[in-house]
């Protein structure tokens, strides 16, 4: 699978700080790519500099096998954190003015909106002006505006942020639609629990660099402590060489829970046919760390060293 | 370039579709309009005629104070208490009681009127006594009335000016004063109206924060520059309607009043005013129609070269003063913040106004040659200076310097915006701002 998008060691300086010091990150295209960092990590930055609003003091960006250029806005969707609207104006006419901005033509832009409209059942609010919309619907309507030009990349900056759990799913359905559809997303968040379920790749950026960057299950795998959990019957040692018990509890029917670690790393079969010869299993899961805890790790574990 | 067309567009037509523009442009030339004729107005249908009853103690008035225009006046012979008693049943407005002794008393003088007695018309009755009693005084002094009244000269001037042929060119300095006065009111008053509103648009971009999803999709240059010309095409559109406007409407109103000074004249015809006195009248009016001057200096300059000039001057220096209200509008949150940063704005377009006031009076000074070269002064004073004649060399060099200065400033307020829209929090410090500009893209 070819990248649609690369920074290669993307540097930002601003008069005080440094808010990216070498930057490389790849974005597979058609995948969900989840930009992940604490407060004043430099994502902002980064997906300023890809949008083209600020440009990189070193380093380049490379879209779709090509330097960034002023052509690649029409590429782009971006749907930042700090979003809004023109008040005064009608939901239908700024649409259509956002589209425009973006390159589609009038009849084209019509169009689009209008299949939009009926998509989300929302026509009757063409007509309307947008401080009379609720927050809801104006992020319906910021979204439209994200994507109506049909980019091949969609740049969302924290976009579950005051989207109520309903616009949330809908939201989700359609960046999951949208990937069908062969567009990569980009998505930067805190919600650890939507780049569980929605990404394939990320990358941590903490302290204006990045910290961990893969696909989904090799980063996990990377954070794999080589512990299980089992369920059994039966008497099981606290250590036998090849394994250790961490903790264990009395569950409910008589069975029994512990968490072991694989202390020689062994492979896993052999790890199975050691404990059978202990206990009688009735289940064997292996502990997968979730990107909550990766994240408290990596970010967390570099703020207890500043400590 | 087809975005910077459709901000452009954008930003003209959510401005001229507002009421408020409609209004303002409907409304400011019918109050000119009023403003200029409302005066003449009342001086021509102030009908209500004054009559006053005198009652003469000294025996030296009688006949000699004429009746006026909107001035009756009637001498009787009863004593003034039984005058007074009879005031409430007669015609008469207003009783006025000479003294005796008014030769030695000249305060001694009485009114009593129906009504309270307006200050216009007190000061009337005691104009028509006192020149009376100058005259009765001065004769008893022996001193001939005629010497006197051929000794009252009046000077009054036409004003030339030399041409290059040899040629006398007559000036009408009031139609230029005129003329000045008004174009630097109009372009002080539109660096404001329109400086603001692009500042206002610049803030409403930032506190609504769509701002940056409109520069992930056009340059903040282009947005910027689109919203200054938007705002400015407004601006032009305004002049325009009251241009119109106020030329359709002074007209009308002109040939209204002139309809209405001529039946005057022939009423006072057929009273029996003698023709002086008719023309008389009728040159006052013309004297108070301002256009007649103004019109002389239009013939004198060209009308071509004001309007031209008058456009030319006012975008260069719309461009000039909006980009830097762009600028603190970009810097700040909302526009009482802005109030600390519109000083060095505003400074510059309150010294050009006053400046303008000086350079009415000296049109061909050093300080008005130097105020209409310097780019931030330059668009007000050089348009002060224009109806009394400026030399094509100086309007031409003070435009260039003008283009060079509004490309200064928008470079400068380019550089400013790009980065300002994006801060928010903390309100920045002159330090700060003054960095933005070297900050790199």
């Amino acid at each position: 699978m070819s990248n649609i998008l690369e920074a290669q060691h993307v540097v930002k300086r601003y008069a005080e700080h440094t808010a990216l010091n070498g930057v490389s990150i790849e974005v597979p295209k058609g995948s969900i790519f989840g930009l992940l960092g604490p407060n004043g990590a430099g994502k902002t930055s980064l997906i300023r500099i890809i949008n083209q609003i600020t440009a990189p003091d070193e380093g380049q960006i490379i879209l779709n096998g090509e330097r960034l250029q002023p052509k690649h806005i029409e590429d782009i969707g971006y749907l930042p954190e700090e979003r809004g609207l023109y008040k005064k104006m009608k939901v239908g006419e700024q649409l259509l003015y956002l589209a425009q901005l973006k390159g589609m033509k009038k009849a084209e832009a019509l169009e689009k909106l209008k299949r939009w409209f009926i998509k989300f059942d929302i026509k009757d609010w063409w007509d309307k002006n947008v401080e009379d919309l609720s927050k809801g619907m104006q992020q319906k309507t910021q979204f439209i505006a994200t994507i109506v030009h049909e980019p091949k990349l969609i740049i969302l900056d924290e976009p579950f942020s005051g989207f109520d759990p309903i616009n949330a799913n809908l939201l989700k359905d359609e960046i999951l639609e949208l990937k069908e559809r062969g567009t990569t997303i980009i998505f930067s968040t805190h919600r650890m629990e939507s780049v569980e379920e929605l990404c394939d790749n990320i990358a941590l950026i903490n302290k204006s660099k990045v910290v961990l960057h893969g696909g989904k299950k090799e980063v996990k795998n990377r954070f794999k402590d080589n512990s299980y959990t089992i369920q059994f019957t039966g008497d099981l040692p606290n250590e036998n060489g090849i394994f250790e018990v961490l903790n264990r509890q009395q569950l409910e029917d008589g069975l029994l829970q512990a968490h072991i670690r694989n202390t020689q790393e062994v492979p896993v079969n052999q790890l199975i046919s050691n404990l059978i010869q202990h206990v009688e299993l009735k289940s064997f899961n292996e502990n997968i760390p979730s990107f909550n805890e990766i994240f408290i790790k990596v970010v967390g574990g570099e703020a207890n060293d500043l400590l | 370039m087809n975005k910077i067309l459709l901000i452009i567009q954008r930003e003209y037509l959510t401005r001229v579709r507002k009421k408020s523009f409609w209004i303002a442009s409907i409304l400011v030339p019918f109050l000119i309009a009023g403003v200029y004729a409302i005066p003449i107005y009342l001086a021509i249908n102030s009908n209500d005629t004054k009559i006053i009853e005198i009652v003469d103690e000294s025996g030296l008035f009688k006949d000699k104070i004429k009746s006026e225009e909107d001035i009756t006046y009637r001498f009787i012979n009863k004593p003034f208490e039984e005058a007074k008693k009879g005031l409430l049943n007669s015609d008469a407005d207003i009783l006025v009681n000479i003294p005796k002794d008014i030769l030695s008393n000249s305060d001694g003088v009485k009114m009593v009127g129906k009504k309270s007695i307006g200050f216009g018309t007190q000061h009337d009755i005691e104009g028509a006594i006192q020149a009376e009693l100058r005259n009765i005084k001065l004769k008893n002094a022996n001193i001939d009335l005629k010497v006197l009244e051929d000794n009252k000269v009046k000077v009054s001037s036409d004003t030339f000016t030399l041409q290059e042929d040899g040629k006398e060119q007559s000036s009408s300095s009031t139609g230029a004063m005129i003329l000045a006065g008004i174009f630097g009111f109009v372009l002080y008053m539109s660096a404001f109206l329109y400086g603001s509103q692009v500042m206002n648009g610049v803030i409403e971009e930032k506190s609504n924060r769509i701002i940056e999803v409109m520069i992930s999709s056009v340059r903040p240059f282009q947005l910027m520059m689109g919203k200054i010309i938007g705002v400015g095409l407004v601006g032009i559109t305004q002049f325009l309607l009251w241009g119109i406007l106020t030329f359709t409407a002074s007209t009308a109103t002109t040939a209204l009043m002139s309809g209405k000074i001529e039946e005057k004249a022939q009423t006072m015809q057929k009273t029996g005013a003698n023709k002086e006195e008719v023309e008389k009248f009728k040159s006052e009016f013309k004297s108070k129609n301002p256009l007649a001057g103004i019109s002389q200096t239009v013939e004198n300059i060209s009308l071509a070269k004001l309007i031209i000039c008058f456009f030319l001057f006012y975008i260069g220096g719309y461009l000039i003063y909006s980009s830097l209200f762009a600028a603190v509008g970009s810097a700040v949150e909302n526009s009482t913040e802005a109030q600390q940063f519109l000083l060095p704005v505003t400074i510059p377009i309150l010294v050009s106004f006053f400046l303008g006031q000086a350079i009415i009076q000296e049109p061909d000074s050093n300080l008005a040659f130097w105020a209409s070269m310097f780019p931030l002064t330059s668009p007000i004073d050089m348009m002060v200076r224009l109806p009394f004649g400026v030399p094509n060399w100086q309007i031409a060099l003070s435009f260039f310097l003008l283009v060079l200065g509004f490309m200064g400033t928008t470079w400068l307020a380019g550089k400013i915006y790009r980065v300002g829209i994006l801060m928010y929090g903390k309100k920045p410090s002159w330090k700060e701002i003054t960095k933005w500009v070297f900050y790199k893209g």
